[in-house]
């Protein structure tokens, strides 16, 4: 199937129902590949965690100094993997941003299971797992509570309480859509599909309800996963080896863990495109905007390291020195560079258009950032553990072939796990998606990028005529009653009136030579507007389309012909009002 | 506790036990290291493996960083192009836990399996301990040690586990531990001196390594009994306790503290090595 630009606007709500419900049925040959592939590395680690719990925490190669490794990185790892759906679901949300509607639920599905991998590393990394429940805050016998200075316990409950806040979120979004399958399911999915939409029928209360608890939990969510990830930053920036007290970890993890959440996605969306045959809905539109978010974030994250290095190398703090030039020269040198690579310089591949639109090698490289974002989580623990303060104990020591398993069959349970969902629950949201088109229906006139003139005002304005264009076209064509086609005709004849005394004043005090050319088409649009309102006025039906098919004709013209000529004359002048 | 109780007896309260708050302590262990007098023999540490159940884990096991050497010999060469290194010219070190006042390794701990006790001593509590060793990475002197493997399965093949000290335990997989000042030996002090009504005197408690120092380069004691000979050797140091920065009227007074800039208030003074010239 071709790589699709945007979803059709004219495809119907059924087709949506049937195309993301067929993902649920029988699965093609690569599903099944990719979910052996990810059972086999699931028992890889539980075989290396067996030996571990039976053998004793020597058999991952951990020593003194080296007491934590690759498990605390893993661990860091998958919880800024987390922040992926958080970023998609709940922040782009707030901000409106309709391109993550058909890709959240997968998204969000990834925040979950992430934390559930997460979840392995502190049991996974503990001497005596058996104990672990000594780690939360119950009314033992004993009277003994845990230590509430300790920011491992922090961990337990940051990660505890973001773990139910975004299975409450993925399940509540969930609802409408699940309505849809039970709706379509027989048997025991029937029964599995009733509980989970919670007796949905979708009457306008429930809607009500439900936007208003989306979108509370989304504003919870949200400084949720900022303080989880800055908490976890806070079991190496809380303790005092050099290389792990800086001050600037919080945000450095934050925007770590955005950054490899946005390459998770963009993993994601290809597999998960490929797999259940979403090539309709999981356009290269969308795509394109889940690239350009991870460059913006890449750079964050580039800049967040490079202010960590420079004060590193400004200060006087002598160990802090020793275990940067430690990292970028020593045996671990390989890994950093691989980091530095990863994270700072592969990310410019995503700021060409024609290398983001090939999906094979945006597959390579977002697999790469993440490899890059794995070896900065170990790069933080094992050269701090190397070369910390007591001369006697400077050792670097390499993770065995345990832990090496026990993190590669991690891997292997999220794969499981967000294979095992994608059957279960549609990864593509049916309602949203449907929301989608249905706004995007009824636009008459699509802002583009391309009506963009660089002058700030003026494209405020032309994006307010383009709004009020679409909302007449909005009354008109949906019938929505003599009122509202009365108040949105004259809203939109009195802006343009505002719009054009203001370009008109604007180009008379930059002296814009062509002045007189550009008002004579102002006028002659004026006369047109007013013969239609008052056409309009004497009750002539018909002038409605014609005045918008005018209106967007006139519009696309002028802004991308004639306004254009001017912007490089206003630059000029206003470059000479500053000089 | 009442508001009024806090705020009163805030500024004790805020200083806490080591700034000479409130609490009331019977004794604070500290030693004194010579390290001019030490040769290196590892004396002492053979007698702590032999009085604290210490596993040797083997040269496999060593070499990667897992032994449980709670008192260790630290070589260091200062002059490596001068003597027939490493043959000789070395200096050494005897490292074991500081029972630092303000111990960083105590309020990382997620169950709070480490606390400080009563008499100076930074205490480690087996059976607390789940094991995220994050203790041990928040140790400035790595003095911390983990069970890494079950060490009791293999490390004393009968007859060696009679010569196993019964008066503390022999430890599992996956607790931390560390040098306690030989707390068995003084809680048995403690107890004799209670029994005879009496107050512990300087010479009742003597650790292993102390025990067993072929030159008497440790000296052990209690920093509060003004008589004792560790508190006499502080003092002709002109070493001061709760403060990250001694100020000596002295300047040829050999006594430091290891890593003492990071406030963690050592209970170890070392002397040192006397030399032929400025290093």
């Amino acid at each position: 199937m071709a790589i699709k630009e945007t979803i059709d606007e004219s495809i119907k709500w059924a087709e949506i129902n049937a195309d993301v419900l067929r993902s649920l049925e029988t699965p093609r040959k690569a599903y099944w590949v990719t979910l052996a592939i990810c059972v086999i590395m699931l028992f890889c680690g539980i075989a290396a965690e067996t030996y571990q719990y039976n053998v004793g925490m020597g058999t991952a190669h951990l020593s003194n100094p080296h007491y934590w490794d690759m498990y605390l990185s893993s661990f860091v790892f998958w919880i800024g993997m987390s922040h992926s759906g958080t970023l998609l679901s709940a922040i782009l949300l707030i901000t409106q941003s309709n391109w993550r509607k058909p890709i959240y639920r997968f998204a969000e599905a990834m925040t979950t299971f992430s934390l559930l991998t997460a979840a392995i590393f502190p049991l996974v990394h503990l001497g005596r797992v058996w104990n672990v429940y000594w780690a939360l805050p119950y009314v033992s016998d004993r009277g003994l509570w845990p230590s509430f200075t300790s920011a491992l316990l922090w961990d337990t409950f940051a990660i505890i309480t973001y773990l139910c806040a975004s299975v409450l979120f993925l399940f509540v979004g969930m609802i409408p859509d699940m309505a849809i399958c039970r709706d379509s399911a027989t048997g025991w999915r029937k029964k599995l599909y009733r509980i989970l939409s919670a007796g949905w029928t979708g009457t306008d209360k429930q809607w009500r309800n439900f936007r208003q608890a989306y979108l509370l939990m989304a504003c919870f969510l949200i400084p949720l996963a900022v303080s989880v990830h800055s908490i976890v930053s806070t079991d190496f920036a809380a303790s005092l080896n050099p290389g792990m007290h800086i001050t600037s970890f919080p945000p450095y993890f934050v925007a770590g863990a955005l950054f490899s959440g946005c390459a998770g996605i963009m993993t994601l969306f290809i597999m998960l495109r490929y797999l259940l045959n979403f090539e309709q809905y999981m356009t290269l539109e969308i795509f394109e905007k889940v690239c350009k978010l991870t460059f913006v974030i890449a750079m964050v994250w580039s800049y967040l390291n490079l202010i960590e290095f420079a004060s590193v190398w400004y200060g006087h703090d002598l160990p802090n020195k020793e275990v940067l030039i430690f990292k970028a020269t020593g045996p671990y040198s390989p890994i950093f560079w691989t980091m530095i690579f990863c994270g700072s310089v592969l990310p410019f591949t995503l700021a060409f258009k024609k290398l983001r639109r090939n999906l094979k090698l945006m597959m390579a490289v977002s697999l790469l950032i993440n490899l890059g974002m794995f070896a900065e989580r170990w790069m933080i623990i094992a050269p701090s553990l190397s070369l910390a303060f007591e001369p006697h104990q400077w050792a670097v020591l390499w993770p065995s072939i345990v832990q090496w398993g026990i993190v590669f069959g991690s891997f292997g349970w999220f794969g499981f796990l967000i294979l095992i969902f994608v059957k279960i629950v549609p990864s593509v949201s049916m309602y949203e998606v449907k929301e989608l088109v249905y706004h995007h229906r009824r636009e008459l006139f699509h802002w583009d990028d391309k009506f963009i003139l660089g002058i700030h005002s003026i494209d405020l304005q032309h994006k307010k005529l383009v709004r009020l264009v679409n909302e007449l076209h909005f009354a008109v064509s949906y019938k929505r009653g003599r009122e509202l086609l009365e108040k949105t005709l004259h809203d939109l004849s009195s802006y343009i009136d505002l719009h054009l005394d203001y370009e008109e004043k604007l180009l008379i005090d930059s002296g814009y030579p062509d002045f007189d050319k550009h008002k004579k088409g102002h006028d002659l649009f004026r006369e047109k507007i007013s013969s239609f309102v008052d056409r309009h006025n004497i009750g002539d039906e018909t002038v409605q389309h014609e005045l918008l098919e005018f209106l967007k004709g006139w519009l696309t013209h002028h802004i991308q012909g004639e306004d254009a000529h001017y912007v490089a004359h206003i630059d000029e002048s206003e470059h000479k009002d500053e000089n | 506790m009442s508001i009024k109780n806090l705020l009163e007896n805030w500024s004790s309260y805020r200083r806490g036990s080591e700034g000479g708050g409130h609490h009331n302590y019977e004794h604070r262990w500290t030693m004194s290291i010579n390290l001019d007098q030490c040769t290196g023999c590892n004396a002492c540490s053979t007698a702590c493996y032999a009085e604290n159940n210490l596993a040797v884990v083997g040269k496999e096991r060593f070499e990667r960083g897992q032994a449980m050497h709670w008192m260790r010999i630290e070589r260091y060469w200062d002059q490596p192009e001068e003597e027939e290194y490493p043959s000789s010219g070395a200096s050494f070190v005897p490292m074991m836990c500081q029972q630092c006042g303000s111990a960083p390794c105590e309020p990382v701990c997620p169950v709070a399996a480490t606390y400080h006790t009563p008499d100076g001593l930074n205490a480690q509590v087996y059976n607390r301990c789940i094991g995220s060793r994050y203790c041990g990475v928040n140790c400035p002197f790595r003095v911390r040690y983990f069970n890494f493997y079950s060490y009791y399965e293999d490390a004393w093949p009968e007859p060696l586990n009679q010569q196993l000290n019964p008066d503390l335990s022999v430890r599992d997989k996956g607790v931390m531990e560390k040098c306690t000042f030989c707390v068995q030996r003084i809680r048995v002090a403690k107890d004799e001196a209670a029994m005879d009504n009496r107050k512990v005197k300087d010479g009742d408690v003597v650790p292993a390594c102390v025990q067993t120092c072929p030159t008497s380069a440790i000296t052990f004691g209690d920093a509060l009994d003004p008589e004792s000979e560790v508190s006499k050797m502080w003092e002709s140091q002109q070493v001061k306790r709760h403060t990250y920065k001694q100020k000596k009227k002295d300047p040829n007074l050999r006594g430091y503290r290891i890593f003492e800039e990071m406030n963690v208030e050592p209970s170890v003074m070392y002397m040192e090595r006397i030399r032929d010239e400025k290093v």
